[in-house]
């Protein structure tokens, strides 16, 4: 060996693979202002479409004239629902087996709605259009509150449904109902109510609020007459479903459509649905024969594309005197807007929300959801969460600190002492599921200790007595959450939107001179899965990261795959790019076996090629290997170095993690010092810790948002009141509290590189954490529980409803 | 989000830019920063036909000592105040209170001019002003008149600015040597308005307060002078006591509307605290 030859740590480091604090490669567009984004995609005689929006919640639609909106120099078009009746349109199907008005037909359901689009030579001119078109309505009673949306005089929101006693999931008991769903063993259940020494029981709501990335949804739709294809540049999370639903509803062969998902700036679940100006963007250019673009702005994207939650949860909890649990019971009111545009895999009305048992050992537990119609936008997307679990996580973990007080326990002790214990796992749910790997009595002593947990409720005790002392205004909170995600939709036999099973797929080739191409079916919005992907495939197949081009997001291109959202990218995306490769790497010991004329048995791996055994300095780099393949494979052997792979994952995996927040609250403003917070979170195995790092550090920043202040709310005429960013809190970085992190790894048993996902769980533990805090501030004054979002002004009617200001 | 048509001017005169104004007449609009009025366009709740963009102006921009006074021209920035050694030294409290104004981004835009002009309840500047005893010169086709801050604001969005007037510049008394201010101001995010806020000037002599003037901000239809609560603290040490009356005071002429923020009850309840603190950390602040 001379000086020259690397040492085994240094070709390892080359490869920049799995464990690697890799930079991100995507970001050097981005920060140069080099992504291409929809709204970039500029094509010629591109023309403009923006909508009519409905001013009232709930109203029947008597007339819509757009004369004059068709004076106005530059409009061309005034689309209306009797316009798409003529394609058949004027309606669409939702993910949750739902139907929703593209434009308004007859009536309309919420404000904000669409109600006609106006098509125009560029976007003023086409809003000048807008002013001008004329609708007549008639002010209908408004239906806001979801707890009275089964009354019997309930108004009735959904005329087309007249008559249905049935719908996507079952029977519907009453007129503004969408679906009962129902899990767990109720007569168990009971019994183990019946036979509590101790329950709790509390409606713990999750407030509306909206994903709100910085880009909001967008489109170009550009239709060739001549060829008869339609291409379609959108923010598209799963593009590969929005081209088969677009071959399903408009009729076109789906190999004459080209979906192309370019940068997306954002998308948090917000972007997985259809929406109306996708629709009508590709309506007008079939209409007109020129591309058609259509942006939402910021108050559309708020009062009208998809909101998250509004799950209102009457939690019961059943336990022993010592605080051992014996069962749980929650009823879910789900307010899901006027329409059933819920995104989660089709069977799944309320998602995954029977993971409510959380990360304890509930021996029964009973769980029911009721969706129903409300006059507000429909939705009911996964904001950064794998469907439904962010609710569930939050009912459990605030369920699990009320018990605790009412056992006059300590919260974590309580947590303990019901785990499930490391040598459970696998491990049977009671609602269903099955737990692939944990470690949680680990995890949750480890942050106790970085944070001196004892200490900090030592210093709690002393800033109480003095509180009571009058000697200060400020009162002390920790607030305590342990989460367990479910993520990675998902296995074929639970998991299918549409009809299409949840697998991912990827496609490597590899190029003679050792670099290569992957695709997959995934789509970053800015995960990073440019950098990521690639560490994966140079860990598996010895080739460095920078040598291998990661794309998604084409549909002519890439194979066909669900998409990102949900966690599952690197569950399901993930694996089937480690499997893609390690059938690279198969083919790879053929030909280095042909070359170095051993057998293959004879060849062992090692780090970026193979070596015979025994004879370590008879090798062939992965390098040479990719050349060889295309110029000397053995008789026989096809040549190309090549492979695709779709992953249909035999579980889901379940991330997990402890968090701790350290809350001083001002009783006299309410205002709010987060003092300190810590995330320990264990996803498997970590590909980037530097990308984990940023994604934790974006999902607390989003869950603070959400449990301090950030919601989507309606005043009693269903008017929207938080509308734009001026009331609906996005956190600046003066806000954003200092984010500690740290992890365990627990690698999930059944994924080829162990990994879980990451990307979703610090919104799901963070907001149990926050209101917890907040919680227990109050909680030494008399309160039990209240309700999110934490906000400044919510705070100081806690104190005040708790007697803080009797004179 | 899009705005109407408008057709822009940059008139490089006072002169020009009110005849342009007086000429248009109501289909025209001063423009400065652009940080009230562009929004506002944008959601069409502002329609001008007419833009007068005032950035062309020499000589309404800059701050000057006149005597006793300083004189603001109206196009001086958030960010220009800021920078400004002169009103580090001798009106700290408006140094202290553009520091609270959103962020540099909009501070670089935004004028002080179109902040008091504005008429908006939730700007900072007017409760200042009127805490400052600050006056406004108007320039119109009839001449120039000065007005008091005091007098300048009768509603929301609704001032004493005739049509064809231009605010040309801000005069502001110079405080006593030795004198205690704060401005204190609750807000729910960087960038966003006051939920409530107060301005307090006041000047000590033998240990009590001597003078005081209060100021509120988004706590009413337009800035207030809170007089009756100044009044009560003046020849006091500023006890638990005396504090408590003067929030009171002031909390009693407070007429909030109920928003995102909060309700009313609470807006007043913190508008009361924030007097509160504003006169303590002035009352530490004075010679
Ligand atoms: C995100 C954001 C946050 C903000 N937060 C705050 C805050 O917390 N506190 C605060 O005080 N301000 C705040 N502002 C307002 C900002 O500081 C500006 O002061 C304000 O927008 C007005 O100044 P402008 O120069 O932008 O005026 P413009 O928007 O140009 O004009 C405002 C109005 O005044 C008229 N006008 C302007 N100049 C004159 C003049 N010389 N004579 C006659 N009429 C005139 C215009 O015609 C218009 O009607 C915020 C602005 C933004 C965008």
């Amino acid at each position: 060996m001379n000086d020259m030859t690397p040492t085994r740590e240094q070709r390892e480091a080359k490869l920049e693979g799995m464990g690697c604090k890799r930079k991100r490669v995507e970001d050097i567009r981005f920060t140069q202002g080099r992504g291409n984004y929809v709204d970039d995609v500029k094509l010629p005689g591109m023309l403009h479409g923006d909508f009519v929006r409905s001013p009232h919640a709930h109203a029947r639609v008597k007339s819509i004239n757009s004369e004059e909106a068709l004076k106005v120099p530059g409009v061309l078009a005034v689309i209306t629902a009797e316009t798409l009746k003529t394609v058949n349109l004027a309606w669409m199907p939702t993910l949750a087996g739902d139907v929703q008005m593209v434009l308004a037909d007859g009536k309309v359901l919420f404000q904000n709605q669409e109600v006609a689009f106006v098509v125009a030579t560029d976007r003023y001119a086409a809003d000048d259009g807008i002013n001008k078109v004329v609708v007549e309505y008639e002010a209908l009673p408004p239906l806001m509150d979801p707890f009275k949306a089964m009354d019997p005089d309930a108004p009735v929101l959904r005329e087309d449904l007249a008559g249905k006693t049935s719908g996507a999931h079952g029977p519907r008991k009453h007129h503004n109902h969408i679906f009962e769903w129902v899990v767990g063993d109720k007569d168990l259940t009971d019994a183990a109510f019946r036979n509590a020494e101790v329950s709790i029981k509390e409606m713990i709501s999750y407030h509306r609020t909206h994903p709100s990335p910085l880009e909001t949804c967008q489109c170009v739709c550009s239709f060739d007459k001549i060829k008869g294809e339609l291409s379609i540049w959108g923010t598209f999370q799963a593009p590969h479903v929005i081209r088969t639903v677009v071959a399903l509803i408009a009729k076109i062969p789906e190999h004459k459509i080209h979906v192309i998902a370019p940068d997306i700036g954002g998308g948090f679940g917000n972007k997985v649905g259809a929406y109306p100006g996708y629709i009508c963007a590709a309506v007008a250019s079939i209409v007109t024969g020129k591309p058609v673009k259509w942006v939402e702005d910021r108050i559309e994207n708020l009062t009208a594309t998809s909101f998250a939650r509004d799950y209102h949860m009457t939690t019961e909890i059943a336990a022993t005197k010592e605080g051992k649990v014996t069962g749980l019971r929650v009823h879910v009111l789900a307010d899901h807007g006027a329409f059933d545009a819920c995104a989660d895999p089709s069977k799944w009305p309320a998602g995954f929300f029977n993971i409510v048992t959380g990360s304890y050992d509930f021996p029964t537990a009973h769980l029911s959801v009721d969706g129903v119609y409300t006059n507000k936008a429909p939705g009911g997307v996964a904001y950064r969460c794998s469907f439904r679990v962010t609710e569930a996580a939050y009912c459990i973990e605030r369920g699990m600190d009320i018990l605790a007080q009412k056992l006059g326990m300590d919260p974590a002790e309580l947590r303990l002492k019901n785990f499930i214990k490391a040598e459970q796992f696998p491990y049977h749910s009671a609602l269903g599921w099955e737990y692939d790997s944990g470690d949680y009595h680990t995890a949750m002593r480890k942050m106790m200790e970085a944070v001196d947990y004892a200490g900090l409720r030592k210093e709690q005790v002393e800033k109480r007595a003095a509180f009571k002392r009058g000697e200060t205004r400020e009162i002390m909170g920790l607030g305590v959450s342990f989460f367990t995600e479910i993520v990675g939709a998902g296995p074929s036999k639970n998991c299918d939107i549409l009809g299409i099973a949840m697998f991912d797929s990827c496609e490597i080739r590899m190029h003679p001179t050792g670099a290569g191409i992957a695709r997959v079916g995934s789509k970053s919005q800015g995960q990073g899965h440019e950098t990521t992907w690639a560490q994966i495939i140079a860990t598996e197949i010895g080739i460095p990261a920078d040598d291998i081009m990661v794309e998604e997001g084409n549909t002519d291109t890439a194979p066909y795959g669900l998409g990102t959202y949900g966690s599952r990218s690197t569950p399901v995306a993930g694996a089937a790019i480690a499997m893609a490769a390690r059938k690279i790497k198969a083919k790879a010991q053929m030909i280095a076996a042909y070359k170095l004329e051993v057998h293959e048995g004879d060849l062992e791996w090692d780090i970026d090629g193979f070596r015979v055994k025994g004879l370590p300095e008879k090798s062939m780099s992965m390098k040479d290997i990719c050349w060889a393949a295309y110029n000397s494979v053995a008789p026989g052997m096809e040549p190309g170095l090549e492979a695709v792979s779709y992953y249909d994952p035999p579980n889901m995996t379940y991330p997990f993690g402890a968090y701790i927040c350290v809350m001083n609250i001002d009783v006299d403003t309410g205002v709010y010092k987060v003092r300190r917070f810590y995330a320990l979170d264990d996803c498997g195995t970590r590909i980037n810790p530097m990308i984990i790092e940023g994604q934790v550090h974006g999902g607390l920043t989003e869950a603070f948002a959400i449990a301090m202040g950030q919601e989507i709310r309606y005043d009693d005429e269903g008017n929207v009141v938080t509308g734009s960013f001026m009331d609906f809190f996005i956190p600046t970085a003066v806000e954003t509290p200092h984010w500690e992190t740290d992890f365990t790894v627990t690698p999930s048993p059944h994924h080829p590189i162990g990994a879980k996902g990451v990307g979703e769980s610090p919104n799901v533990g963070g907001v149990p954490a926050f209101s917890n805090a907040v919680n227990d501030a109050f909680s030494f004054l008399g309160s039990t529980h209240i309700q999110m979002p934490h906000d400044f002004w919510r705070n100081w009617r806690a104190a005040k409803n708790l007697g803080v200001f009797a004179a | 989000m899009i705005p109407g048509p408008f057709s822009y001017h940059r008139p490089a005169t006072v002169a020009d830019a009110i005849k342009l104004l007086s000429d248009l007449g109501d289909d025209a609009r001063p423009l400065a920063g652009g940080h009230s009025l562009v929004p506002m366009m944008k959601l069409r709740l502002a329609t001008p036909e007419h833009l007068i963009d005032l950035h062309g102006i020499d000589g309404l921009k800059g701050i000057r000592r006149d005597g006793a006074n300083i004189v603001i021209g109206a196009m001086t920035t958030q960010h220009d105040l800021l920078a400004s050694s002169e009103i580090a030294g001798s009106l700290p409290i408006l140094h202290e209170t553009a520091l609270l104004i959103a962020d540099p981004q909009v501070r670089y835009r935004g004028t002080l001019g179109g902040n008091v002009a504005n008429g908006d309840p939730g700007n900072d500047m007017p409760a200042l002003m009127l805490t400052l005893g600050a006056s406004y010169r108007l320039e119109g086709a009839s001449g120039v008149r000065d007005i008091a801050a005091s007098e300048f604001y009768q509603g929301a969005y609704f001032t004493a600015l005739e049509p064809g007037e231009i605010l040309t510049s801000i005069l502001i008394p110079v405080p006593a040597a030795g004198h205690g201010h704060a401005y204190e101001k609750l807000k729910r995010k960087v960038g966003d308005y006051a939920t409530a806020a107060a301005a307090v000037m006041l000047t000590k002599a033998n240990g009590k307060v001597a003078t005081c003037a209060i100021g509120l901000t988004n706590l009413s239809e337009t800035p207030l002078s809170a007089d009756a609560a100044a009044k009560l603290v003046i020849g006091t040490s500023l006890d638990d006591a005396t504090l408590k009356n003067a929030a009171a005071a002031a909390s009693a002429i407070m007429s909030p509307a109920a928003d995102a923020r909060g309700p009313v009850e609470y807006r007043k309840h913190v508008g009361g605290i924030m007097v509160m603190r504003a006169l303590q950390r002035a009352f530490a602040k004075a010679a």
